[in-house]
Formats: C-alpha cells, structure tokens, sequence
C-alpha cells in the first residue's frame, strides 16, 4: 500500500492504494470518477485519456502511485460553473459522438491538441487522434468539432 | 410550431455523455458486489478430463467457484439458436448444445469453464490461476472452406454441417446460364471481422431475497430479448422475476443483440449466494469471447448477354458459424443474405445456395449490416468484373440492369415499394466528379501512384420485420415494435419504446417524431427506453429496424392519444367530436375561436372533475388519465437503397493503399435528423472501409485466435479516412407512415465492393480482403514481372 496525495478536478485527495493501482482505477473505483472510461488492455484506445499537469495521458497505463504532487483534469472538471467546455459544445453541436463512450478521452486528448496547436489542419487533427479509436462516428464529425472549437478557443 | 422532423437538432443525449455522467454497466456498482472472472478455454477444442477448482476456493476473498457441473446441477438451460433453418433436402438444421459453462468439451478458445466469484476483482483473478482443469486437446477445425472434410466435432453433426440451404429455382438458372453470351466467375473470401465496440460486454446481476427477483444491468441492444431468453430458455427466473435493464451502452453493431453465457451466469450466480455478480470484459475477452461477424467463402456466377444485359446468378457460399449456433447465426447467412445476393438488378433467375459450417472458432453472428454487406460484396465485385470483361463503363452496366418500375417484385423474395436506383447512381456520378476521374488519375501518375475508382449500388433489407413473414421463415420471436405516449398530469410527456438507443440518438429522433405529433415542445418530451420494468415488451434495436418500426409505434401511439384528446377536448368545449380539429398542439373546434391545449386536455384526463359542483370533462364511459400504448408490426421490410464512389491511390513502392475520394448518396426515405443520418452514414463507411483495407479475424491452424489485441487487430484510426461526401435522394418508404427506411447498416453495406473495386481498378489484379499494404506490394511487383517479361 502507497499513501498518494494529489488534486484531482480542483480537489484536493489523499488515499491509501495498493502499489499497482492505475490510475484509471484509482478515478474510477476509489473517486467514483466513471467518466474516464477503459476500452482495452494495450493502452491503445485512449478512452481512458485525462490530463496530469495540463497534459494527455492514458491513465490506464499509469500509476496512481507514481503521481505524488500533481494536478490531474478529467472530463468531470472542464465544465465550468455548469457551462460546457468549447470542445464539448462542438463535440455537441457537430454530432461528434454517438455512444459517447470513447468520447471523454476523444475530448481530452483534442484539449491537449490545442494547447499545442492553436489551429490544426484536418490531418494534424487526425494524426494527433491516432492515438484514440471510436467506432461509431467514422471521426469526421469529431474531426470538424476539433476545428470549430479550435475558431472558438 | 414548426415541424422538427428534417432539421438537424442537437442531440439530447450528448450532454451527460460529454460531461462524464453517462451511467454504462461498468459504471455501476451496489454495495456487498462481488466480482467475477470467469475462466476460459486455452484450447480451440478439447475434451474436460476434470475440473478441480479446491484450491481456488481456498485462496483469499473467493466466495464461489462453480462449474458446469454446478449449472447442470440446477437445471440451467442453454444458450440458444433464435431461427430455425431447413435444408435443402427438407430437413431440420443441426445445433450442438451450448451450456453456459461447458462441461464435457470445450470448442473454441475463450470457451467457458468456470466462473471465480470473488470480494475483489484481483482476488476473483489471483484465484482463476488455481482452478485446475484437465484436458484432453483434440484436432481443432478452423477453416470454412475446409470444415466439412475435417474432423467431426459433435457426433450428431456430421460433416459439421449445421445446413445445406437452398433460396431460388437451380433448374431456372441453368436456364439462363445456358442462354448466356458470358459467364462472369468470382470466387471471395468475405473476411471475418470482430465488432468490438468501444464498450466491452460487462453484467452486474443484484438479486433480492426478499421478493426474489433478479436485477440484471447489462451491456445489451436488446434488453427485453435477453430478458425472455435468461427466463424462458435458461430458467434462471420467471420473466416477472427478472428486470433487465441496459443502461448507458457503448456501441454495439449486433454484437450486443442477444445475453452471452456472461449474463446467464451472473444472474444464476447471484441468485445462488445472494449477492450481486459483476463481470467486466476486458478488451482480450472481447475479442475472444464477442460473436464475430461474416467469414464467408463464396464462388458466384452472373451469366450475361454480350450487351450487359444480366440473366442469371448462382452463389455458391460456405459460411463459418464458429463452434455454436448464436441467436442470429442460421438467418445471417440465409435470410439476410441470399435475397440481396442478387443486388439491386433485374435478375430474371437466381439461387443462393449456403452451407453453414461448425468450425472451432469463436460464434459468428449478425454483424452491422449482418448478410447484406456479404451479399453486395459478392453481387458488386462480380458485376465490376462484368464489366471488365464486357469493355462496359461500371455505371452503364449497372444503369442497364436497374428496375425503373415500382413496387419491384425483386428475384427471390422481396417486393421493394420505392426507390429510384438510376437518379441514385447519377447523383453519385455527378458528385464525385466521375467526369473528371481521368485527369486525377494523370495527376496520381505523375506522383508515382495509381489511382482507381470503384462503385457500388446496393440496396438491403432494413425495417426489420414483419412478423407472420419472418415466423414462417424460422425465426423463434416476432419482429414488431411497441411504444408507450404518456402524458404526465402536468402536461410534459414520456415516450417509453421498445428500441434501445447505443449510439443512434433515439433521445433525440423519436423526440423530434413525437412533438411533430403531439405539438409538445421537444424539450418536455422524454423518451424512455432499456428497462424491461419501465416500457412494454420491445424487440430491441438492429438490421435498421429502430425508427422505422419503433418510430412508427410512436406515431400509432401519438394517434391514439390525439383521438382520446379530441373527445375530451369536444365534451370541455361542448361540440360534437366531428368537429374538433387538432394541430400544433391545439385541439380547436371547426370554424370557431374555442379551443384547448393538449396540455389543457391532459390535465382534465387527470384530474377530472371541478371545485364546488359534480361535472366531468371526460365524456361518459371515458376512462381518466392519457397513456396509449401501440404495438406496430410492419407489413413489409423496408428497402433503403444507394450508389457510392469511391477513389484510392496506392503507392506500389510500397503497397499502402489510401481512400482518397468517397461519395455516398443514399435513399433512406424520409430523413428525421440529417445531423444524426450522416454520422451513421459516417460510422458505417468507417467500418466498411475498416473490413476492405485493414481489420481481419485470424486464427492460426490449431484455433489460437492471433488478432486478440488492439496490437494485432488494426482498427481503423482517424488517419485512415478522408472527408466523405454524403448527399441523397429520397423515395419515402409507402409502408410506414413516416417514410423512413433506416440508415444504421448503409456504409457498412456498401464500402467493402466500392473501396475493393477500387484497388482491383487501380492494380488491374482481384485481391482479397483487407487490401492490406503487404498483399498490394505483393500484387503489384507480380505485376511489374508480368509485364517485364512481356517485354
């Protein structure tokens, strides 16, 4: 067991963990935190995608115990004061989900994008999000809301 | 108020979904859960010697490890086959049980053999490695086309033949075979794909001592179904003992229609040590343990005159069923698929003849689009061929076979009520600028690539079904679709359908339906849906079928409400029922200024009476209160119909192959929410595009499934895709009252021959499925020898 002390969404938390609880479980089963979703084994679907200090990482594949200090973002903490995240009012005006599983990740790895890439072209969106499957839109529709938020950012 | 149907509202559902307040299977938890993990064949087929599972129960946190002795001991019945297919010789298909937990043999790897329930997941886990199971591993069979010559694996079945099905007239065909100028030969592989949804399954069974009934959140399409089958066939409890609730469901693509072993299991189990059973897939078990989908081998003829004019077609297909005959396995193949082999032409005489293989693979059941993607594939890729052979443009010969008259009585079965397959195949060709092809070609060239285009024109079978037809072709359940329009004392309305939505956007599209209907503000409406406790008996969602059949017991209920309205609303105005009129909310008397809201109207059905004198709104014999409840069985299937182009360049340096250019112009009848068609338009070409160019189901040859992973099974990403360009055209549907032909399938259906006949154009070589870089590279090198050596 490994007592690990962070923010997670503005909040500050403390637990006791055993050593090899991942981060996706430790949002999930011990925070109640169910929007960060796990889709797969292999860290490939990206479900599972939140923010460790401003930046993407599939918290399935990362210890909670390793993250000592650090302010963690899921898809619970970008709306604020009840207000939609840009990228979720485009996600949302532009169709960009249907089953809205992959979609938390989906919205925060898209976040990140911008951080970095204030205007991204079609295939740097669709290069950035190589790294998160959906298997309902085809990615146009999230493809065209990356965009939208990115005029409104 | 002005109509929503046709305009693109903002979906209702996406708010909690987007702000992590979605509620899936896996996301809910009750207090005292268990955890279980079940443990799974390694072998493809083998025989159980012996299961010790002594030692797992000792190992800390495990309160139960049960085995297939254990449910045979409690009388669990089987998993079952939900359609009975005949032979061609008349006799009755051939099903092995299919216990949920095996217990004399296992017969695909994933197969299940017990099940560690544990305090913990980790401890359910730690403990599976202790449960000792003694095989004895016999030969797997594997392969379609060669199942009927290998090993036997059941003693009943010989040949592992499940059927020899026959659809058509072989004397009729030989016929016109023997008239042809041309016999046009194919032989196909259609590849076996996984759905993989982006949910993996997952069951959480509570069940309650105190009443004794069972609660089963579950990861389904279909929770009603699942509901009548854990009941009925496996006797875990009475229907009336049984609530079945699919919450939040992340995808599903058929995939999640009918209960797995997982759920029978987690319900029985609960039941059994009185606390609540979770079960989580992890994505390995998915792909192990999900039905896959397709996995055909098909030989296929079109006899033709020398002008394009097509006779004749024959299909020859053998189509793998895995190790059990799934809920939908035996229709797939036959009834979903031998009618559309014959595409959307004029085919004057046809058969299609299909044997359903037992192999020792995972259960193969419907799959998006589920026997119609199968069956274009084959029509579309030999048609292209025809054309090859003839020196004819694709369009011209599709053009030259299209029926121009409807209702069309098409070849085997279907009567199609509309379409217009020639404008379809025109807007095609005038959207993806079939003129200008030629120039992007010479500009591909110029950059080392080679660029080919590639049609289909398809149609399929959606608006599944009516009952009485699909019953007497073998199906076990009727097809119909309920709805429940309740109004609420305060005037606000909940629309309880026996569809589920996983993705479609019923929140939203029904809603939009009902306050066409009713006049009521789309926001006061609410559609309910995936609790066998809440709406009446529904049959589900899949082949397309949601708005057409689900869409239409809402309008049927919407009717019913609106007549009840207007003799309450007559009697409160005092005129004759003839003369209330009702629109955009009101129920107005003819020519007259008196009025009454629907809201008014449900009020007084509630509260039906007035302060101080003893005077009812409601007319005499009139029960309070203003619910209606339809059960809408459709008279016909629905036929959507379309005519996609697509382009690729392939580098033949080294083989990788693009989608460059994709049009899609599809005919779904009438569109309730465009915003909503096209990401299923969108969604379904991604999956078709996924089957032609990247995704395959591999065993190797002793049943040991290579594609487990998101490492080995490639999943089409963001990258593979270029912009799609969607348009349509409409003929609404004449047997249903909203028009609709349902759209769910269409991209799945049409993209494998469209991308397909575009590599075969661009390489001139016939490839298989996927059209993956190495097997491009590979043809074309082979080609650049030819052509040295001709040289």
């Amino acid at each position: 067991m490994k007592k690990v002390s962070l923010e997670v969404n503005g909040k500050k938390v403390s637990k006791e963990v055993p050593d090899h609880t991942l981060l996706s479980v430790f949002l999930r089963d011990i925070l109640n935190l169910t929007g960060t979703h796990v889709g797969c084994d292999t860290s490939q679907c990206g479900a599972c995608v939140v923010h460790v200090d401003g930046k993407s990482i599939k918290s399935c594949t990362t210890f909670a115990a390793d993250l000592e200090g650090t302010k963690i973002t899921t898809i619970e903490g970008i709306t604020q004061n009840g207000k939609l995240h840009p990228m979720q009012e485009a996600f949302k005006k532009l169709h960009g989900l249907q089953c809205g599983f992959c979609t938390p990740g989906m919205v925060m790895s898209a976040i990140d994008l911008l951080k970095n890439n204030k205007k991204p072209t079609d295939a740097e969106i669709r290069e950035w999000l190589e790294g998160n499957i959906c298997r309902c839109t085809g990615y146009q529709n999230i493809v065209a809301a990356v965009k939208e938020a990115a005029s409104k950012m | 108020m002005a109509s929503l149907v046709g305009s693109r509202v903002e979906r209702k559902e996406d708010k909690k979904l987007l702000t992590g307040r979605g509620k899936y299977t896996a996301d809910i938890n009750f207090v005292n859960q268990t955890f279980a993990y079940f443990v799974r064949s390694p072998h493809a087929r083998a025989q159980i010697k012996n299961v010790d599972t002594s030692k797992a129960l000792k190992a800390p946190g495990v309160v139960a490890v049960l085995t297939g002795k254990d449910i045979a001991d409690d009388k669990i019945g089987g998993l079952i086959a939900g359609w009975r297919i005949k032979s061609e010789d008349g006799s009755d298909m051939k099903v092995p049980a299919h216990p949920p937990l095996a217990s004399d043999t296992v017969n695909y790897v994933g197969d299940h053999v017990a099940v560690v329930i544990a305090d913990t997941l980790d401890e359910a886990r730690n403990a599976a490695e202790f449960v000792k199971v003694d095989y004895k591993v016999l030969k797997a069979v594997v392969n379609t086309a060669e199942a009927m010559n290998s090993d036997q694996i059941y003693k009943d079945i010989p040949k592992n033949l499940c059927f020899d099905w026959l659809l058509g007239d072989r004397a009729k065909v030989k016929e016109a075979f023997d008239k042809a100028d041309k016999i046009i030969k194919i032989d196909l592989i259609n590849n076996r794909l996984i759905p993989n949804a982006m949910e993996p399954r997952a069951a959480n069974a509570d069940y309650n001592p105190s009443n004794e009934e069972i609660t089963l959140y579950t990861t389904s399409q279909n929770p009603h179904l699942a509901r009548i089958i854990i009941s009925a066939f496996n006797g875990v409890a009475p229907e009336n003992k049984l609530r079945v609730i699919a919450p939040d469901v992340g995808g599903g693509f058929g995939s999640k229609i009918y209960p797995y072993a997982e759920e029978v299991v987690c319900s029985w189990a609960a039941k059994k040590i009185e606390r609540p059973v979770k079960w989580v897939a992890d994505r390995t078990e998915s792909f192990l343990s999900d039905c896959h989908g397709r996995d055909h081998v098909t030989h296929a003829e079109l006899a033709v005159k020398n002008d394009g004019t097509f006779l004749g077609f024959k299909n020859e297909t053998t189509a793998n069923i895995g190790a059990y005959a799934s809920v939908f396995a035996t229709v797939t193949p036959t009834y979903l698929f031998g009618p559309c082999a014959t595409g959307v032409y004029k085919m004057p005489a046809a058969y299609s003849n299909v044997k359903a293989v037992f192999t020792n693979t995972a259960p193969v059941d419907a799959y998006r689009g589920a026997g119609r993607p199968e069956a274009t594939y084959t029509i579309e890729t030999l048609v292209e061929k025809a054309a090859r052979e003839l020196g004819m443009d694709p369009a011209e010969i599709r053009m030259k076979n299209f029926p121009t008259q409807f209702p069309y009585q098409q070849t085997l079965v279907h009567s199609v009520d509309s379409g217009d397959y020639v404008k379809g195949l025109n807007k095609a060709m005038e959207v993806a600028d079939y003129k200008g092809f030629e120039k992007r070609k010479k500009q591909s060239a110029s950059k080392g690539k080679l660029r080919g285009i590639g049609f289909c024109s398809y149609f399929e079978a959606c608006g599944i079904a009516p009952s009485p037809v699909v019953m007497m072709l073998g199906c076990g359940i009727g097809l119909w679709e309920s709805a429940e329009v309740r109004f609420n004392p305060t005037g606000n309305v909940t629309v309880f359908t026996g569809s589920h939505s996983h993705g479609q956007g019923h929140e939203t599209t029904f809603a939009q339906i009902a306050s066409d209907q009713l006049g009521v503000p789309i926001e006061n409406i609410e559609i309910s849906h995936g609790d066998t406790d809440k709406g009446p008996f529904g049959y589900g969602t899949y082949g397309s079928r949601s708005l057409t059949v689900g869409g239409t017991a809402i309008v049927k209920a919407c009717e019913k409400i609106i007549a009840k309205g207007k003799r309450v609303a007559a009697k409160m105005l005092e005129a004759s029922v003839e003369d209330v009129e009702f629109s955009n909310g009101e129920f107005v008397v003819a020519k007259s200024n008196k009025k009454k809201t629907i809201g008014e109207v449900a009020f007084a059905c509630y509260l039906p009476g007035t302060y101080g004198e003893v005077k009812s709104p409601l007319p005499e014999g009139e029960e309070p209160g203003l619910k209606e409840t339809s059960f809408f069985d459709p008279v016909n299937f629905s036929f959507p119909a379309g005519s996609h182009i697509c382009e690729v360049e392939v580098n033949p340096e080294t083989g990788e192959t693009k989608v460059v250019k994709y049009t899609a112009v599809d005919d779904f009848g009438t569109i309730i929410n465009p915003l909503v068609v096209e990401g299923q338009v969108h969604g379904g070409l991604a999956q078709g595009i996924g089957q032609a160019l990247y995704e395959s189901c591999h065993y190797d040859g002793s049943g040991q499934l290579i594609t487990a992973s998101y490492m080995d099974y490639t999943m089409p990403r963001a990258d593979n895709f270029p912009e799609f360009q969607l348009d349509w055209t409409c003929t609404p549907a004449t047997t249903n009252p909203l028009g609709t032909k349902g759209c769910g399938e269409a991209g799945a259906i049409a993209a494998p021959p469209a991308v397909m006949n575009a590599v075969m154009n661009a390489i001139g070589t016939e490839i298989s499925m996927p059209a993956t870089a190495e097997k491009v590279w590979k043809a074309c090198n082979k080609n650049k020898k030819i052509k040295s050596e001709a040289a």
